[in-house]
């Protein structure tokens, strides 16, 4: 980066954050600052509904998924239109209607106070725990490939999302992210046509588009129903389905951004944005991706492409070998350019003869270059057993620091920034907002009264829970796929909360007792599934089934509960 | 005990042109979202 690059990266960065600081200083309601303004539009509640769910991950991870393993993963979003159906129509009605702060409340009115308690405990541990993700994420990412300190790129990121949220509150989150988003879009769209442009001569956007597709990194839907693939139409639509429901329906970090604004209207057309919006945009992303793993076919690609932490186990002994693997990957893909070529000219003859043979031929060298990365990774192990050997995170963020011109970086850079401050703010005024509705006003039900003091209390509890996230950020290390790893932490719990929440809203015989119990024993075992699943190979089930079984097991047990345990009127309704 | 109130009922105009009701809005996103899918579809069978 040079100095084009951070004046671009540090204009767009602070100057959206002061301004959203700067023009919701006032913010003095309880009302504003945990749902926003009241004359908020649909536009504005559906892009913040948008940055929310798309953290700096998105922008980092996806495209290293399309890159290494296709566009496959864009099946996991086939639930969520369905589910925002599902809550615009059934569950948004009624949290407007209750007027509640946050979704717990309404379980606090449908049941009884330690559901309440349960739901907002099991949401402030999953979202506290992703919190630390989304922020250690892309601090990780771009303090390797950029030099930074990663104390420093945590802690300043932190710090400026926890000004912002603190001051303004839900305001500052909406309005942020509205600006945030516009970066986000012109950022990658800028890049989407760079990545097009530098491509070879002659092969252009088609051409690329049946080389990946040639290379089986276009296969979008896949109808398998064996159990061990991850992502297949089937996981998409009911997994995806329940932890779309459970995230949207039942996330106040989701909640929070549609149940403010000016009316119903607005908060239900936010939603059918992203419906219609939100896989359109996955596949792009997922496309830039497959599409970068083309021009790496025609241009000079690293072995391995975390290429700092190649560099800083390749010397002493280790040198032979990586020097080594780094030869045998440079003959490779000379020989592979090769038969990428042959199969081209085959298929644009129109050989129908040759095509088949070409095409099989450069599987084979793709095959042969696997396999070297493979060995590369091994070798990064046996060189230090704690080396990060998973480097698709750091396909996207190289492509941009080595092709794009300099003020473009510092753009792009501030695509990652900017989307990773957009998603943190969401969290922290979710739980902010949760801590203080479902515990300190829980506990205080004097100070429900004193909305000054009220409005104090989400201000610390914000600003608490931001450096929470910065401390587990700062001493957490996570090994896994990113998204993935925040996809697992939300499947553990989305699908106990969602049964919670379809017990109350459609087994009405069903009381507390019943499913606070319920929702423990399903927790619990969901628990043990994930823990037992190396041990029990027939538990290796994939992640986004838990959000089915999890949600199946609640509803199943609060009904066989319900039929044991004597049900007591409720005497009194619960202050929300 | 006390119940959820029922949703406000459906049959408000969304204000949105073309549609009269939230239902017409739902059923409209639930066809793109189909048609979204069986392109994908056609897509990965046209690049296999």
């Amino acid at each position: 980066m040079n100095t084009l690059d951070w004046i671009v990266l540090l204009i767009t960065m602070i100057g959206i954050a002061a301004y959203g600081a700067w023009h919701t200083r006032h913010t003095d309601q309880l009302d504003t600052y945990l749902k926003g303004s009241k004359t908020t539009r649909w536009g504005t509640i559906g892009i913040s509904v948008m940055a929310t769910q798309a953290s700096a991950i998105t922008f980092l991870s996806i495209p290293g998924q399309g890159f290494e393993s296709g566009i496959g993963f864009v099946q996991n979003y086939f639930g969520l239109p369905l589910a925002l159906i599902i809550v615009s129509a059934l569950f948004l009605p009624i949290y407007r209607k209750l007027g509640v702060y946050t979704a717990y409340e309404f379980l606090g009115q449908r049941f009884d106070a330690k559901t309440r308690l349960l739901g907002a405990g099991l949401f402030l541990l999953q979202r506290g725990l992703a919190a630390g993700v989304t922020i250690y994420a892309p601090a990780i990412i771009l303090a390797t490939v950029l030099g930074w300190r990663l104390d420093l790129t945590i802690i300043a990121t932190g710090v400026l999302v926890i000004i912002y949220t603190v001051t303004g509150g839900s305001a500052a989150v909406s309005l942020t992210q509205k600006w945030q988003m516009s970066i986000i879009f012109g950022g990658m769209v800028t890049a989407f046509f760079i990545l097009i442009a530098r491509l070879p001569p002659g092969l252009g956007l088609g051409g690329a588009t049946h080389v990946a597709g040639a290379m089986g990194k276009l296969q979008a839907v896949d109808f398998s129903l064996n159990p061990d693939r991850r992502y297949t139409l089937w996981t998409g639509l009911f997994g995806g389905l329940f932890l779309s429901l459970s995230y949207f329906g039942t996330d106040q970090s989701q909640v929070q951004r549609y149940i403010g604004g000016a009316a119903l209207r607005e908060g239900r057309l936010g939603l059918m944005f992203n419906a219609l919006l939100k896989i359109p945009m996955q596949f792009s992303i997922l496309l830039l991706g497959a599409l970068l793993f083309v021009f790496y076919q025609f241009q000079p690609a690293p072995v391995f492409f975390n290429r700092v932490e190649w560099q800083q186990n390749a010397g002493g002994t280790n040198a032979v070998v990586f020097h080594a693997l780094e030869d045998r990957n440079a003959a490779l893909h000379v020989l592979k350019q090769e038969k990428i070529q042959a199969w081209l000219d085959a298929r644009n003859h129109g050989d129908t003869v040759a095509e088949p043979a070409a095409r099989a031929a450069m599987l084979e060298a793709q095959a042969a270059t696997e396999a070297v990365r493979n060995e590369a990774r091994a070798a990064l192990t046996a060189a230090n057993p704690l080396a990060q050997t998973k480097d698709s995170d750091y396909v996207f963020i190289g492509f941009i620091l080595d092709q794009l011109p300099h003020g473009v970086i510092g753009l792009l850079i501030a695509v990652m920034i900017a989307a990773a401050l957009g998603s943190k703010a969401g969290e922290l005024n979710a739980l902010g907002t949760t801590t203080t509705i479902d515990l300190w006003r829980h506990f205080r039900p004097l100070a429900a009264h004193d909305e000054a003091r009220n409005v104090r209390a989400a201000k610390w509890l914000t600003a608490l829970w931001g450096l929470v996230a910065i401390a587990f950020a700062l001493f957490a290390g996570f090994s896994e796929n990113l998204i993935e790893a925040i996809n697992i932490i939300g499947s553990i719990f989305y699908g106990v909360v969602l049964g919670i929440f379809l017990v109350a809203f459609f087994l009405k015989s069903v009381g507390g007792t019943a499913v606070f119990w319920a929702a423990v024993a399903a927790q619990t075992m969901i628990f043990a599934l994930y823990l037992l699943r190396h041990r029990f190979p027939v538990l290796d089930i994939s992640y986004l089934w838990y959000n089915l079984i999890g949600c199946a097991a609640c509803v199943m047990f609060s009904l066989m509960l319900q039929t044991l345990l004597p049900r007591k009127p409720k005497l009194a309704v619960q202050n929300p | 005990m006390k119940l959820p109130p029922d949703p406000v009922t459906d049959d408000k105009s969304p204000g949105v042109p073309g549609f009269r009701t939230w239902r017409g809005v739902y059923l409209f996103v639930f066809a793109v979202f189909v048609a979204v899918v069986v392109l994908l579809a056609l897509f990965s069978r046209l690049f296999a």
